[in-house]
């Protein structure tokens, strides 16, 4: 296909996924900004002045940033892992599998449906939060750069997870084990200098503490980890996911017989 | 000329080791009306997914249009419009969307594919529904919808696993003026299958006949027709008999509904058949072909290969 042609099958993807998550907004936009206000009145208003500073910032304040990205991550995995597993499920991936489309044009265009939608709800998160603290952003570029990148990032992990996945129950098994625990325990909620030397290099083991450090840095300035560090580790994570979701497609895992 | 499509020594062996072709050739002619015929399991759909990218192939080439699908995939792809056998679109997208948006994975601009998304539904009887969840469709407006869906694009070869299982027989009659005036007027090449041998008869030029995995004939109908060395009458008579009568030179038995059942070879001539009834005083008041041509033929070919 020429490069008009690919443009075309790229947007084609991209504003059908688009539209399957806006048609469904009650399932996909509603619930985090419930879920997110949830925290902001009860962790923030309710228990936050009993807490007092953290990293020397009003725990509300602190934990908005690790708040917003949470939302990014769960909604940029959950968007691909159910479209790309709703489209295995209903065979209608047989409808990009007969055109011409090539396979990277398929990926990217899923992960900008993901991208797209973690974005918006973080957006959504973000002007909620505005309703509970007034947020002086420190470095509006690395702020964008560490939600774009994680958007994309997690958007790839939900492409694989819907690759292996053979049943519904395969889909929420990622998030439910592994990305919630993981989030919880990514210093969302906490500073890890408060955690004892054992823990706290424990905690250096998980990725999404460096996202939602880096995140944070970039709203409030405080971080607990080297920032070029995170950028490095995201960008790692990223390409790796990336090529390791193009060579599934290209073998056709649990697509092609 | 390139043939539309070249299948030469194609095997598969499903993951499970099930071996569902066993080298199959064929050949399809830029143009032809081309039937794929077998009993259920024969490997029809297997060797028709292979063509069209959702099946992998053991072993053996295909191409289309002279593009090889190893090689020249992309270009194999774009010549293709493929009706597979089960529903395979999101059920709960609207009608006019899926269609479009097929449109735009080959690369067709919004506008020119909302044209063509029209063309088609209109053309297939589906305009009225364009707005509605394909779920709610019936079966076969299901069945409608993927034609409109694979046709969209206007392919060269256009691929139909069983296009009229489900649908009615009105309907299926205008399915099959549709699918004549696309191969004569727009002259896309067909290929389909069906267990309608009739659906074969009345609109393919050439057949291949595949059971477990080979293809045991692959000829012009015409031909494979004139193989159908013997045919059965049913012949309704006026009055009841008790018995099949002798009639020189012809097989016949009286069946459960008491018409008389005459087998008549290719080289007797159905004259000698009456002036036989004749001498016997025996008067037909109608008579018809027993089964089509071609089932007769089928059945026969199929049952003597096990
Ligand atoms: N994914 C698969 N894994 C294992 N075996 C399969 C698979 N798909 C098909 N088969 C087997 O391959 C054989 C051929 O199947 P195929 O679907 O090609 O038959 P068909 O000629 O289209 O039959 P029908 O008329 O019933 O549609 C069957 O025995 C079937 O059980
Ligand atoms: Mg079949």
């Amino acid at each position: 296909m020429g490069f008009n042609k690919t443009l075309i099958a790229f947007q084609t993807i991209v504003v059908k996924e688009i539209r399957r998550f806006m048609r469904i907004w009650v399932q996909t936009l509603l619930p985090p900004a419930i879920t997110m206000t949830l925290y902001f009145v009860i962790f923030g208003n309710l228990i936050g002045p009993r807490i007092g500073e953290m990293n020397g910032h009003k725990y509300m304040d602190f934990i908005v940033p690790g708040l917003i990205m949470m939302s990014v991550i769960t909604n940029s995995y959950a968007n691909v892992v159910s479209s790309f597993f709703g489209m295995k499920f209903q065979r209608s991936i047989e409808e990009l599998i007969v055109s011409p489309v090539p396979n990277w044009v398929i990926l990217t265009g899923y992960v900008t449906g993901g991208v797209v939608r973690g974005l918006l709800v973080g957006l959504i998160v973000t002007l909620l939060s505005l309703g509970f603290t007034d947020l002086q952003v420190h470095s509006p570029l690395v702020m964008v750069s560490v939600a774009l990148l994680t958007a994309i990032l997690f958007s790839l992990g939900g492409f694989i997870n819907a690759m292996f996945a053979t049943k519904f129950d395969d889909i929420s098994i990622v998030p439910s084990f592994i990305l919630t625990p993981l989030t919880y325990l990514g210093g969302v909620f906490y500073s890890i200098s408060l955690l004892p030397d054992f823990w706290q290099a424990v905690s250096l083991a998980n990725p999404i503490l460096y996202i939602v450090n880096a995140f944070r840095f970039g709203i409030l300035g405080v971080t607990d980890i080297d920032v070029g560090v995170a950028f490095l580790m995201i960008i790692g994570f990223t390409v790796v996911l990336f090529c390791l979701s193009l060579h599934l497609l290209n073998k056709g895992k649990g697509i092609r017989s | 000329m390139n043939h539309a499509l070249t299948i030469t020594n194609l095997t598969k062996v499903y993951d499970n080791e099930f071996e569902a072709l066993k080298g199959i050739s064929l050949v399809v002619k830029q143009g032809d009306f081309f039937a794929l015929l077998g009993p259920n399991g024969a490997g029809k759909s297997t060797t028709l997914g292979i063509v069209s990218s959702l099946v992998n192939k053991t072993s053996g080439t295909v191409k289309v249009f002279g593009y090889d699908i190893e090689t020249d995939l992309v270009k194999a792809k774009t010549q293709l419009g493929v009706v597979p056998q089960e529903f395979n679109f999101n059920q709960f997208e609207k009608v006019f969307d899926i269609v479009v948006t097929q449109a735009g994975y080959y690369g067709i601009p919004a506008v020119e594919a909302k044209i063509s998304a029209e063309k088609y539904l209109k053309k297939l009887g589906l305009w009225d529904k364009r707005d509605e969840p394909a779920r709610l469709l019936s079966g076969g407006m299901k069945r409608r919808l993927m034609i409109a869906r694979a046709l969209v694009h206007e392919p060269n070869l256009l691929i139909l696993d069983e296009p009229t299982a489900g649908v009615d027989i009105e309907l299926r009659r205008s399915m099959w003026d549709f699918m004549r005036e696309l191969n004569e007027q727009q002259g896309t090449t067909i290929i389909l299958t069906t267990h309608y041998l009739e659906e074969a008869e009345a609109l393919c030029r050439n057949i291949a006949i595949i059971d477990q995995g080979r293809i045991l004939a692959n000829t012009s109908k015409k031909e494979l027709l004139q193989k159908v060395s013997a045919e059965t009458f049913v012949l309704d008579l006026d009055k009841p008999i008790n018995s099949a009568p002798e009639l020189e030179g012809f097989e016949c038995r009286l069946n459960k509904d008491g018409c008389l059942e005459v087998g008549v070879a290719q080289e007797q001539d159905i004259n000698t058949l009456f002036t036989e009834l004749n001498k016997q005083s025996i008067n037909v008041m109608s008579m018809r072909a027993s089964s089509s041509r071609l089932e007769e033929l089928f059945i026969r070919m199929v049952e003597g290969e096990e």
